[in-house]
């Protein structure tokens, strides 16, 4: 029964952790940009959702709308006056450059907010829905519906839109978007602010359910890589798999070795993946 | 050729200056010089991985902190002098350092790829140092400090400069290892490797053993700085010595130097060491005088501005900036000529 719940809260986890890993997903295929700041913008999301909260008592799901929006406006404003200029250098430097944006900001989290971990008490956070012997907490299952949602948004514009279509171009190939008349430097600014405000959308459904603390964002990050890449590089089918997938690994991990081991679970599987089927599991050969 | 001659005066001046200076520095300056020389020497032996051999490896800690426990648990459990405890470190982290490279060159996992396995393997480390209590979990390990005369047997000294002068040892004995790699067989080959891999390969040159035999040196060495640190401050933590976080702290002295070059990482470190501590030194300030809380990030912040400004401006680092100024001055002085 542990292991039915155990897989039933790795469903819910999966849905926001595809969520948070689709924004990853589509900068770096569209912008071939390694975002190390991933973890620490979804944090910004967390924050944003916990200030709002604080602040006009807003409810996460109220206020994730004014989160993603904002993190949009940062998103875009990074791209343009500092990732856009050393887009066509070695893949270091976008590294290096994001790595050192995710300590910048989340130290600014820290000089504005403190080292203390907070909570976001809303009316659902302890309720739970019984079924037989299972347990269904209401937060989870809140956050997994809306971030479906916000899914299911995110894949009819780029599917539907005009600039969803000119994204999906430019990550086909760069140089024909161009001569099509594409200005792919906006495309960038475009998609990395809408990968940042999905990321934006997945933190403010996990500060729902989850503590919001500052230093979470790198672990996030590489837990969003393991996702990216489990899923194959280049699918975002693949990536919404991926989510699933480690949400699901990660809450047996924690069932079977202890609660804050359950990255190592994930970690392991990354290592695992990239020895030995790099394209990842959804991923064509020689992609 | 003859300009370069007084060169080697400036760096006998410079090293008769940085070994006098326990004579009339004070414990604060010797404290700084101290971490400063320490993140040399570590970026020094992750420059003959990252530099050289161009794997920009983000897990570099894990080696520091296998160095550090193996010692101290040598110590602890079997009362083994640090001294050699550091030998068995040492040889534990190469091998470690060589499995990893073998893994990852083996499966040809390149360039990001390489850069997240790296980060992935130190941060399972450290989660479960930090969760087998007998390895000292998240309180860390207290080393049993020695008193006399004994102390130095166990690489334990009461003033702070003996272990300045150890690890300025340290760093030249790295900066001497460094300069025979770059004029080896073993350098060419890693810089071809590094140029082009494929390219490299189809002259004959065994890629893969060649990465792993830097893999190897760097793992052993930079798990000495890891003993070095253990006794120093006679107390270990899991996020203190291996880690993401410290993994980034160890390159930052490379990046901001210029990785690839012999004195880039040495030169970084002893730029950005006093910048933190400067930096934290203004946060006590503005917190006194403006009754201010909550400005404990401001260095982290720098090391961030640090990075996102340097791949900016001077990508190959202050070396590579002045390596590149006086290559330019010089096209301009036959130019004229």
């Amino acid at each position: 029964m542990l292991y039915v719940q155990a897989l039933i809260n790795g469903v819910l986890l999966g849905a926001i952790y595809g969520l948070m890993a689709l924004g990853l997903s589509l900068i770096f295929g569209v912008l071939r940009i390694i975002n190390f700041a991933h973890g620490t913008l979804m944090v910004v999301g967390m924050y944003s959702s916990y200030w709002l909260f604080t602040v006009l008592g807003a409810d996460p799901y109220v206020s994730l709308l004014p989160a993603a929006a904002f993190l949009f406006l940062v998103g875009f404003v990074l791209q343009r006056y500092i990732l856009n200029p050393i887009v066509d250098a070695p893949e270091e430097m976008s590294f290096l450059t994001t790595l050192g944006l995710g300590l910048i900001i989340q130290n600014l989290i820290l000089m504005a907010f403190g080292p203390d971990v907070h909570t976001i008490d809303t009316a659902y956070k302890l309720s739970s829905l019984a079924v037989g012997e299972l347990n269904i907490d209401v937060a989870k299952l809140l956050a997994f519906g809306t971030s479906l949602v916000v899914t299911g948004v995110f894949f009819s514009f780029l599917q539907w839109s005009e600039t969803g279509r000119a994204i999906r171009a430019a990550s086909d190939n760069r140089e024909a978007a161009r001569l099509m008349g594409i200005d792919t430097k906006k495309i960038y600014c475009i998609a990395f602010a809408i990968g940042a405000a999905t990321t934006g959308a997945a933190g403010a459904c996990f500060s729902t359910f989850i503590p919001t603390s500052q230093d979470v964002g790198m672990l996030f990050t590489l837990t969003s890589f393991v996702i990216v890449i489990a899923g194959g590089v280049g699918t975002y089918h693949g990536t919404l798999i991926g989510g699933f997938l480690i949400g699901i690994v990660e809450e047996l991990g924690a069932v079977m070795l202890s609660g804050s081991m359950k990255q190592v679970v994930s970690f392991c599987l990354l290592m695992v993946i990239l020895f030995f089927r790099p394209q990842g599991l959804f991923g064509r050969e020689g992609d | 050729m003859t300009k370069s001659r007084p060169l080697p005066f400036i760096y006998v001046a410079l090293a008769v200056f940085f070994l006098t200076i326990p004579l009339y520095g004070g414990d604060y300056v010797l404290e700084m010089l101290i971490i400063a020389f320490w993140f040399a020497y570590l970026g020094s032996c992750w420059n003959i991985v990252g530099g050289y051999t161009g794997l920009l490896s983000l897990g570099h800690g894990t080696f520091v902190g296998i160095g550090a426990y193996a010692s101290t648990l040598l110590f602890a459990h079997l009362g083994l002098t640090p001294w050699i405890g550091m030998i068995a470190g040492a040889v534990v982290a190469s091998m470690a350092g060589a499995l990893l490279g073998y893994l990852s060159f083996r499966f040809k996992v390149r360039g990001v790829y390489f850069c997240l396995i790296t980060m992935a393997a130190t941060e399972i480390v450290r989660l479960v140092f930090e969760h087998v209590n007998w390895l000292g979990s998240t309180i860390g390990i207290f080393i049993q400090a020695v008193k006399g005369a004994g102390g130095a047997a166990v690489y334990q000294f009461g003033p702070k400069w003996p272990y300045y002068l150890i690890i300025m040892a340290m760093t030249g004995g790295i900066l001497g290892i460094s300069y025979l790699i770059e004029r080896s067989k073993l350098g060419y080959f890693l810089k071809a490797i590094k140029d082009n891999e494929d390219a490299a390969r189809s002259l004959g040159i065994p890629a893969i053993r060649y990465q792993i035999i830097a893999m190897a040196i760097s793992g052993f060495f930079i798990a000495l700085g890891g003993t070095f640190y253990a006794q120093y401050r006679l107390y270990i933590r899991p996020d203190l010595v291996m880690g993401v976080h410290f993994s980034v702290e160890i390159v930052m002295g490379p990046v901001l130097g210029g990785w690839g070059t012999l004195l880039g990482p040495i030169l970084g470190s002893l730029v950005m060491t006093p910048l933190g501590e400067f930096t934290r030194w203004l946060t006590e300030i503005i917190k006194t005088t403006f009754h201010m809380q909550g400005l404990t990030g401001l260095h982290m912040i720098t090391y961030g501005l640090v990075l996102v400004l340097v791949v900016r401006f001077m990508p190959n680092g202050i070396v590579g900036f002045y390596l590149r100024r006086r290559e330019l001055k010089r096209e301009k002085e036959s130019a004229a000529g």
